[in-house]
């Protein structure tokens, strides 16, 4: 038995059943059970003896008005209060809510007894969630549990706090937590590591300066407080692998004690020492070894030994071993293990154990993409699964086909993909399954006729829940076309044939998305087809209009098509009766659209012009409406309001109401950020503000009509996948929809498959059709390498597009953002910051270059060659070793490399690069770290300087090449970064490097979502003899992002009115700086803080987050104390900034 | 991530339910509705992990009890089959025979959520 089972049994003193009246300790029913008499007891009875839903609800609204009537009676004793909070409990979770006892609940926790407490907790875990108003009202009650001083009571206080807690509030008990880290109850050890596991999820930045003491944790000599760390360390290392490799060691110390069998006996489960314990530390082991060969040889002799432990035939063991496989497939391979684990998964597969097939084929899924002979091996039970009668084994055997489909096996495996639809009912699954079909299609299609009919089966199976991005990538890769004007056409051409041949069959009913495609496509290329009257075509869709299934977004887009296809035709008697029918319609945009039809077809030339054949690529819309500036300048001329948008009009109409705003401001960007957008623009002043608004106002409005939007859809179909091969020409003679696995066995010419050596003599019928099966679907996977290879860089290049087609709508978005809050409700500091900042932007530079003389400690080590180029000799020392860290991380922990002398490490360094990089003059004369080398390989390597200048963080990354010829196309390419934000592309490309040379590029960095710490990473590809590829990346700190912002006292003041993010801290001083002045110099060096003024022991400071959010922060001293205020219009700056001077204070 | 923890009877009637993500409570009769319909459409050979919605479902049944448990992605499907018997396990000690709670007297549940929760605090920790 586990010890949870002793654990609980010990901790849980009968808690509620033995005070009850009614129920003497030790009962009829055992510990926990209810006496029949019971008020609870007699209400789930009478609800069990139910029988209908309408009684039951009855039944409850019944009770909850009698408990209604009790807990808020004055005379209610705690005791018959705790007895309700049960039943309301029953109630909720019987799905009648009950919020007239959240209070109840609260103030039971609150004054209780131990057993009241206990269920009144229990009552607020259950009835409040996260951002519950009434939870700030617990704090309190946590707050003196916390400094209680019985056990118990610490205890439940800690379960809450891990549960639910209000994130404002946790500077109120986070000092108090972490006095229990140090307790001596495990139990209470345990719990605290919970509760700040929970803070560490809702406010990571809050709990960061404890770092050090989650490695206590983590060292405990409890294993359960030990366990309890991992789950921090999961969810830090998920987010920052890089951090954590020196403490691989540990883990995997850990996991060679658990699977040894070190743990106290009470830790197994069936004999299986900690197997969830063993299952979280080998994720952290995939996390931590993912790419990264040194650190993966450290643990593979535990994984072998875990591998070789969980033989016994139990689920659990399989658990286990289903999480060793996903490791050992996750680090840098070795192939011993991915040969154990090999044998595994094949060993789960070929389980008549159902649920152990599943993870069978889970397991499989995700090894399959590393390595695709798997799939060969198992092809056979892979085709069994296909036809399982379970879905789920079904589905998930699709999914695994998806991760193998290529050019040659597309056609079979998106047929099963669409038989699988063709019987699946639940959304959900409709909507995955046809975005993975479109996405295969469009990549992998081998022909016309094929993609058309594909993409028909799509719409009409997927019906309108389909993702928007199917149909409008369709329509974009029709319009688009590729290199080929010919096969343009032609699949034109095709579309245009098979909707025509759709709409021939009169009581087909088709979803109204595929009848908006179609009708688009009948609109553009219906002229391509010659045979056909455009007549008829206008027939069809004038019947269309008239059916009443038809939705008036739908009736738009046949409109839309009706238009184009009359601007071809001299003169329509259809169009004029649709012109007659729809003039009087009532659906106003239906009449609009018929009148429009009108005038144009009185005006054919116009018309012509208007829509041009083939022209929906061609971009017409001026989306600024520059062509407004002229009316906009004549308005403001005559002194109209600029214009504002509605919510900005609305919140001046609020602040005018009311003498006192007592509203929190919300996220919007204030003055500051606006103003500097505005001053920051080409032309100055009204005019290219109007414009600006105006055409952002017009976007909007843009989006809202039924055009397709075109910018950053990805094209993949195009080049990618559309490369006729020979094998399919011949397939291509088959009906597309009616290709059987057999006939389409006869066209290809498939590799014969590893199995299928000498068996086929013996097979029978049914096996055999198997077995074409397979060399259909396994076709091109294995032996040639070469195509899965290229799948592979298929799919990282399109991740590519996709991930910057989200940036481009998210960088859009908060322009537009920027805009709409320019001119807001802080009127004045409008004028004067621009002038301000034009004033000081010299003072800023010398007072930045001063900052960073200074800033050698704060950085961690990691960032060690922020260093600036100024204190190079001074630093070297201290500085060398670390830098060389970065370099080889192997001797991470070994002292010896640490001490070498420096005077050595240069001289080698030097001797082997001999192209040491140098900025130019421009950049050397600002601000800059010394030169860092990134990473290198036998002909490249990198070099990186970071350059703070006033409105960016620069990176100038040199490329050396280091071989003794030149290097032609050499990519760099940073990946897309969560926090970071590159301004321009991400990518750059040296056209050539010659030999022995060094290149630079610069790219201009913004922080994008606040963190106090990041990584942007990415890569250099070049081609020498093959592609090859070196990948690095780049520790950005958010002191890199920070700027003084200089402002006079006033300022400050009303920006501090209006600023409504603010958190407070208290850090208490050291005594090198127990003077304000000395501990303000401190942060204005160290963090480029601006100090706008000193009063007494007050002193106030300004910065700003790039490109403009600003940040203001109020000290104050008062015996030892430093008391920080930060305020901001970004709820997450202050914390981070927080940190920082955390940082700074303790190690100064 | 554990999203949910559910026991429901064949006839669709909850015992116990604790949601760890925030879900509305007239919605939550619904998503047990359905649930339960969900594992009762299935036969004792099919597997016992259902993928429902974006998220994925992990049943184990014991007699006329279902115990559900909504999983992400990310889970370990297998791992949390075997919580959840540990689970039962620790009721099964603590009631001294818990396979007749619910067929007799459904009474115990709401003192369950309660022992329940403090007991799976602990095992969840690993979870959750």
């Amino acid at each position: 038995m586990s010890d949870v089972v002793e654990r609980t049994l010990s901790v849980l003193p009968g808690l509620l059943g033995q005070h009850d009246p009614g129920v003497g300790p030790g009962g009829a029913g055992g510990p926990g059970r209810v006496s029949a008499t019971s008020r609870l007891g007699s209400l789930i009875r009478s609800i069990t003896a139910l029988t209908s839903k309408h009684e039951e609800e009855k039944l409850i609204q019944q009770e909850l008005t009698s408990l209604k009537a009790t807990v808020s009676a004055p005379t209610t004793t705690l005791r018959l209060m705790k007895e309700c909070m049960v039943r309301l409990i029953y109630c909720e979770m019987l799905g009648y809510e009950s919020s007239f006892g959240y209070i109840h609940a609260i103030k039971l926790a609150q004054q209780g007894n131990l057993l009241e407490k206990r269920v009144g907790y229990l009552a607020v875990s259950l009835f409040l969630h996260e951002n519950h108003e009434l939870l700030l009202l617990l704090v309190n009650t946590v707050v003196k549990d916390l400094q209680s001083t019985n056990l118990v009571e610490v205890c439940m206080a800690l379960t809450i706090v891990s549960q639910i807690f209000p994130r404002e509030m946790i500077p109120a008990v986070l000092p108090l937590i972490e006095d229990k880290l140090q307790h001596s109850k495990e139990i209470i050890r345990r719990k605290a590591v919970q509760a700040l596991y929970k803070f560490y999820l809702i406010a990571p930045n809050q709990v960061q300066h404890i770092h050090d003491k989650f490695r206590k944790a983590l060292c405990d000599r409890d294993a359960g407080v030990m366990a309890a760390s991992l789950h921090i360390y999961l969810q830090m290392i998920k987010e920052n692998s890089s951090g954590y490799k020196d403490l691989t060691g540990s883990f995997v110390t850990i996991l060679k004690q658990v699977v040894g069998g070190k743990l106290p006996i009470d830790f197994n489960y069936h004999s299986v020492p900690a197997p969830w314990l063993q299952i979280q530390l080998l994720r952290i082991l995939g996390l931590l070894g993912k790419d990264d060969p040194r650190t993966s040889e450290l643990m593979y002799d535990v994984l072998d030994e875990s591998l070789r432990r969980a033989e016994i035939n139990h689920n659990i063991t399989y658990a286990i071993l289903f999480e060793c496989v996903q490791t050992i497939y996750t680090i840098y391979p070795k192939s011993e293990l991915l040969e154990k684990a090999a044998k595994c998964i094949g060993k789960f597969v070929l389980s008549p154990k159902i649920n152990l097939k599943y993870l069978g084929l889970k397991a499989l899924t995700y090894v399959i993409q590393q390595d695709p002979n798997l799939a060969l091996q198992h092809q056979m039970t892979i085709i069994e699964c296909l036809d399982h009668p379970d879905p789920i084994i079904k589905r998930e055997t699709l999914e695994l086909l998806y991760r193998i489909t290529n050019g040659q096996n597309v056609i079979v495996i998106v047929q099963k993909m669409l038989d699988y639809l063709k019987e699946s009912k639940e959304e959900y699954a409709i909507i995955n399954l046809v975005g993975k079909i479109a996405e295969l299609a469009e990549k992998y299609a081998p022909d016309n006729e094929w993609f058309i009919q594909t993409m028909n089966a799509v719409f009409s199976v997927g019906g309108d829940v389909v993702h928007p991005d199917i149909p409008n990538n369709f329509l974009r890769l029709l319009a688009e076309g590729f290199d080929d004007r010919k096969e343009d056409d032609q699949l034109r051409m095709y579309a245009v044939q098979s909707y025509l041949a759709l709409l021939e069959e009169e009581d087909a009913l088709y979803p109204q998305k595929f009848l908006q495609v179609m009708s688009w496509v009948l609109g553009e290329y219906s002229s391509l087809v010659t045979d056909v009257d455009p007549e008829v075509i206008l027939t069809k869709l004038h019947s269309l209009l008239k059916k009443t299934v038809i939705t008036s977004e739908t009736k738009m887009w046949i409109m839309a098509a009706v238009t184009k296809i009359a601007s071809h035709t001299s003169c329509s008697k259809i169009v004029d009766r649709l012109i007659q029918e729809f003039s009087n319609s009532l659906d106003t945009c239906m009449r609009q659209y018929a009148f429009e039809l009108k005038h144009l077809c009185e005006d054919k030339a116009l018309m012509r012009n208007l829509l041009p054949f083939d022209g929906s690529c061609n971009d017409m819309v001026d989306a600024s409406l520059s062509f407004l500036d002229g009316f906009v300048a004549e308005g403001l001329g005559r002194g109209a309001a600029p214009y504002k948008p509605h919510h900005q009009r609305q919140e001046e109409k609020l602040s005018q109401e009311k003498a006192l705003n007592f509203e929190p401001y919300g996220l919007s960007f204030v003055s500051s950020v606006s103003s500097s957008g505005v001053t920051g623009r080409q032309s100055p002043t009204g005019l290219s503000f109007g414009s600006d608004t105006s055409g952002n106002s017009a976007e909007t409005g843009h989006k809202e009509t039924n055009t397709l939007k075109l910018e950053g859809v990805r094209r993949l179909w195009g080049k990618e996948g559309y490369l006729p091969k020979k094998e399919n020409k011949v397939g291509k003679e088959n009906e597309p929809q009616t290709v059987s696995c057999g006939s389409l066995l006869g066209g290809q010419v498939g590799d014969p498959p590893a199995l299928r050596s000498d068996q086929v003599a013996s097979l029978s019928e049914e096996d055999k059709e198997k077995q074409q099966l397979a060399s259909t679907l396994f076709i091109g996977l294995g032996s040639n390498a070469g195509v899965s290879l290229m799948g592979k860089a298929d799919t990282a290049t399109q991740k590519f597009k996709r991930k910057s087609k989200i940036n481009e709508t998210q960088s859009s978005e908060e322009a537009s953002d920027f805009q709409n809050s320019a001119a807001s409700d802080f009127g004045p500091l409008l004028d004067t910051v621009p002038i301000n900042m034009e004033d000081c932007e010299g003072d800023i530079r010398t007072r930045l270059r001063k900052a960073s003389l200074c800033s050698s400690d704060i950085v961690e080590d990691n960032l060690a060659f922020e260093t600036p180029q100024s204190l190079k000799k001074s630093g070297l020392d201290d500085r060398l070793p670390d830098s060389r860290l970065s370099q080889s991380s192997l001797f991470a922990d070994s002292n010896i490399e640490i001490f070498q002398p420096s005077q050595n490490a240069q001289c080698e360094s030097a001797s082997k690069t001999p192209l040491v990089p140098c900025l130019s003059e421009e950049l050397e004369e600002l601000t800059h770290s010394e030169v860092v080398e990134l990473c290198q390989s036998d002909a490249l390597a990198l070099y990186l300087c970071k350059v703070w200048t006033d409105d960016s963080l620069l990176l100038v990354v040199f490329v050396s090449n280091k071989t003794t010829s030149a290097l032609n196309a050499v990519n760099l390419v940073f990946e897309e970064a969560e926090h970071f934000q590159i301004l321009e592309s991400t990518a750059y490309q040296f056209p050539v490097i010659e030999a022995q040379n060094v290149e630079c590029c610069q790219k201009r960095v913004w922080m994008d979502k606040i963190c106090t710490q990041g990584i942007l990473s990415g890569s250099v590809n070049y081609q020498s003899e093959m592609e090859t590829r070196l990948e690095f990346s780049i520790t950005l700190s958010l002191v890199d992002f920070i700027r003084p912002m200089e402002m006079t006292t006033e300022d400050f003041g009303k920006l501090w009115l209006s600023l409504s993010n603010d958190v407070k801290q208290n850090i208490r001083m050291s005594s090198s700086q127990d003077s304000l002045p000395a501990a303000l110099s401190t942060l204005q060096q160290k963090l480029k803080l601006h100090i706008v003024d000193i009063i007494g022991n007050e002193g106030i400071l300004a910065c700003q987050l790039l490109p403009s959010v600003p940040c203001l922060l109020h000290c104050r001293t008062h015996s030892g104390m430093l008391a920080l205020w930060f305020r901001s219009p970004c709820s997450a700056l202050p914390d981070g900034l927080l940190y920082q001077c955390q940082k700074v204070m303790e190690e100064s | 991530m554990i999203k949910f923890f559910l026991m429901v009877n064949k006839q669709g009637q909850t015992r116990l339910s604790r949601y760890y993500e925030h879900v509305e409570i007239n919605k939550r009769t619904m998503l047990e509705a359905e649930i339960i319909k969900n594992c009762l459409s299935r036969s004792k050979d099919q597997c016992s992990f259902i993928e429902y919605k974006d998220f994925k479902l992990v049943y184990r049944q014991y007699a006329a009890l279902f115990v559900v448990v909504g999983i992400n992605e990310t889970e370990n499907e297998m791992a949390v089959y075997e919580l959840i018997h540990n689970f039962v396990e620790v009721l099964d000690k603590y009631f001294s025979r818990v396979s007749e709670l619910d067929v007799s007297f459904s009474v115990s549940e709401i003192h369950l959520s309660v022992s329940f929760w403090c007991t799976f605090q602990f095992m969840l920790s690993s979870w959750h």
